[in-house]
């Protein structure tokens, strides 16, 4: 049955948790427009992850509300992650079991029988690039196939919504070029995609809108190019050598802001042309000039210093 | 998570039976080495004492060495059959291959998880407990048809030891932290429990002790029923049993939810 609901897929408002007097989300607010990709970005202890546990009912939120596919989170979870699929950061794929029964036990926690599994599962394979390996056990399967079924399982139950977090981490670029595709097909047929990632290009590239979270709270929210265009200028050099940081720090006119981290120097400009012209005539240092990108916007946003 | 939360009762429901079945599937691929090795190490035991110390041995309490120990191997590897699957395969599940968080995913709860687990348990023990039963059978160590209501003793012993189980399960940084289970209350428990010899033989301080412990009521009900009597105080044997089971299990059910699901 279709239920063409004007809600929103997921919203979240004032969402909040603290462990041990440490406020890990501090008031976070956003919503997902059904039938796109949203992006929950941000570096390591964020709380993107205890948000994401909060959305799914397994961690109760300390204030705020969440409603998930029409139902009211943690409350109705249960019924809500009926309609809900799930890629987690880490495979937990059954390892005793084939890649045909890893999708049998699963879609029977979802109160499916083995003939509707059954028929879901030549579909669920294909999807997945799996065709002729139903009867493969798991160790035989490279980490990229790995991904995908773990992907199939999670559509084994026809889900509107998928949480994906971190799907292409670990994966060679045939794979995360792939696992791409199939997020993309699935976007095109209406479902919902809430992802976490660390790959700026994987957001930028498959995210309708996107937040920055840090220290819990949301920095910003967006279509990825509008957030490039309002935090950051649109060109950028970057400027490498022995030499770049101190030759930059004597032109720091160049540009309208410079960072430098290590032996590199990143010239942010409206316009490139003295900049470049300057770097000509200094054959000991080499320069890239690309465009901005959401990852500058991500570094400005939550700085350089390394997260552990 | 609240304390509302946290301390509320389990409501598993019966929708605990996906996670059983997913278990019994892996039981059934790999089921030969689990049944030797439920089997053949008890009976080693049994037979080897039984026959060879019971040479020795008068009668005790009008049956053969033999016969006694038969009834205390049947609750001991029962227990230890729960112990080994709640403690080993559990932490195996919940913590090196994610697989309960892979359920968690999905509509059920971790009260399904738990349930799921602890009547797989049971299911398994009882499976050692019947292999038991069926050699002891053989052997014609006992012909009585009472001998089958220790079926359902089995089930519960399973039940009992496979809540406690959980709880360790629960609380288990790795699997090294099994061994102070075992040392510092199976295997005494064990000793103390009647299985080798009468309870009664110990100090008296000790003797009422070890009353108490979970696996002298599975004996003190087992014994008699494979002895062809009913046995004394059953129903305050079968209450004590079902008593540990119960509130085991939700002892387990609180620390499980305080480590998933902070």
């Amino acid at each position: 049955m279709v239920t063409l609901s004007p809600e929103d897929a997921l919203s979240v408002s004032d969402l909040r948790k603290s462990y041990d007097g440490n406020e890990v989300v501090a008031g976070i607010d956003f919503r997902v427009t059904r039938g796109t990709c949203f992006g929950l970005l941000g570096p390591n202890g964020a709380g993107k992850t205890t948000t994401l546990r909060c959305c799914l009912g397994l961690t109760v939120p300390d204030g705020g509300t969440i409603r998930l596919g029409g139902h009211t989170v943690p409350e109705e979870a249960e019924k809500a992650r009926a309609n809900v699929g799930v890629v987690p950061q880490f495979d937990n794929l059954d390892p005793d079991f084939t890649v045909r029964e890893n999708l049998i036990v699963y879609g029977r926690y979802f109160g499916l029988s083995n003939a509707a599994i059954d028929a879901r599962i030549p579909d669920l394979l294909d999807f997945a690039g799996l065709v002729g390996k139903a009867d493969a056990r798991i160790q035989t399967l490279s980490g990229g196939m790995k991904r995908r079924l773990t992907l199939a399982r999670a559509m084994i139950n026809d889900p509107d919504i998928i949480f994906l977090d971190e799907p292409t981490t670990g994966l060679d670029p045939q794979a995360r070029h792939l696992i791409w595709d199939r997020m993309k097909q699935l976007t095109t047929r209406g479902k919902t995609l809430i992802l976490t990632t660390h790959f700026m290009d994987e957001a930028e590239r498959l995210c309708d809108r996107l937040a920055i979270l840090d220290h819990g709270r949301m920095i910003t929210e967006g279509a990825p190019r509008n957030l490039v265009a309002t935090h950051i200028e649109p060109q950028v050099v970057e400027v490498f050598g022995d030499e770049a940081a101190d030759w930059a720090r004597e032109h720091d006119t160049l540009g309208e802001r410079i960072e430098v981290a290590g032996e590199t120097a990143f010239f942010y400009c409206q316009d490139v042309a003295p900049l470049l012209s300057a770097l000509h005539d200094q054959p000991g240092l080499r320069y890239l000039h690309r465009p901005a990108t959401l990852e500058d916007v991500f570094i400005k946003l939550t700085g350089r210093e390394l997260r552990d | 998570m609240s304390k509302a939360t946290l301390f509320s009762l389990p409501r598993p429901g019966l929708r605990w039976l996906p996670v059983w079945r997913r278990n019994f599937l892996v039981w059934r691929k790999l089921a030969l080495p689990s049944v030797l090795g439920n089997l053949a190490d008890p009976l080693i035991y049994m037979l080897g004492l039984g026959y060879g110390l019971g040479a020795l041995l008068p009668e005790i309490g009008g049956v053969s060495y033999v016969s006694f120990l038969a009834a205390g191997t049947v609750v001991a590897s029962t227990m230890n059959a729960a112990t080994f699957e709640a403690l080993y395969s559990g932490f195996s599940r919940m913590h090196v291959q994610k697989t309960w968080d892979a359920i968690l995913n999905t509509p059920l709860t971790l009260d399904h998880v738990l349930a799921g687990e602890l009547v797989w348990t049971a299911s398994k023990s009882l499976l050692s407990g019947l292999a038991i039963l069926l050699v002891i059978a053989m052997l014609g160590l006992s012909a009585s048809p009472l001998a089958l209501w220790t079926i359902p003793v089995i089930f519960l012993t399973g039940l009992t030891f496979g809540a406690l189980g959980l709880i360790i399960c629960a609380l288990a940084p790795s699997y090294d932290f099994f061994m102070y289970y075992f040392t510092l209350f199976i295997t005494p428990m064990t000793l103390v429990s009647g299985v080798f010899f009468p309870a009664d033989q110990l100090p008296p301080l000790l003797h009422a002790i070890a009353a108490w412990l979970p696996l002298s009521h599975a004996v003190q009900l087992a014994r008699p029923l494979l002895n062809g009597q009913i046995p004394a105080n059953a129903g305050g044997h079968v209450a004590a049993l079902a008593c540990i089971a119960t509130l085991a299990f939700y002892v387990a059910t609180i620390l499980t939810r305080r480590r998933l699901l902070k």
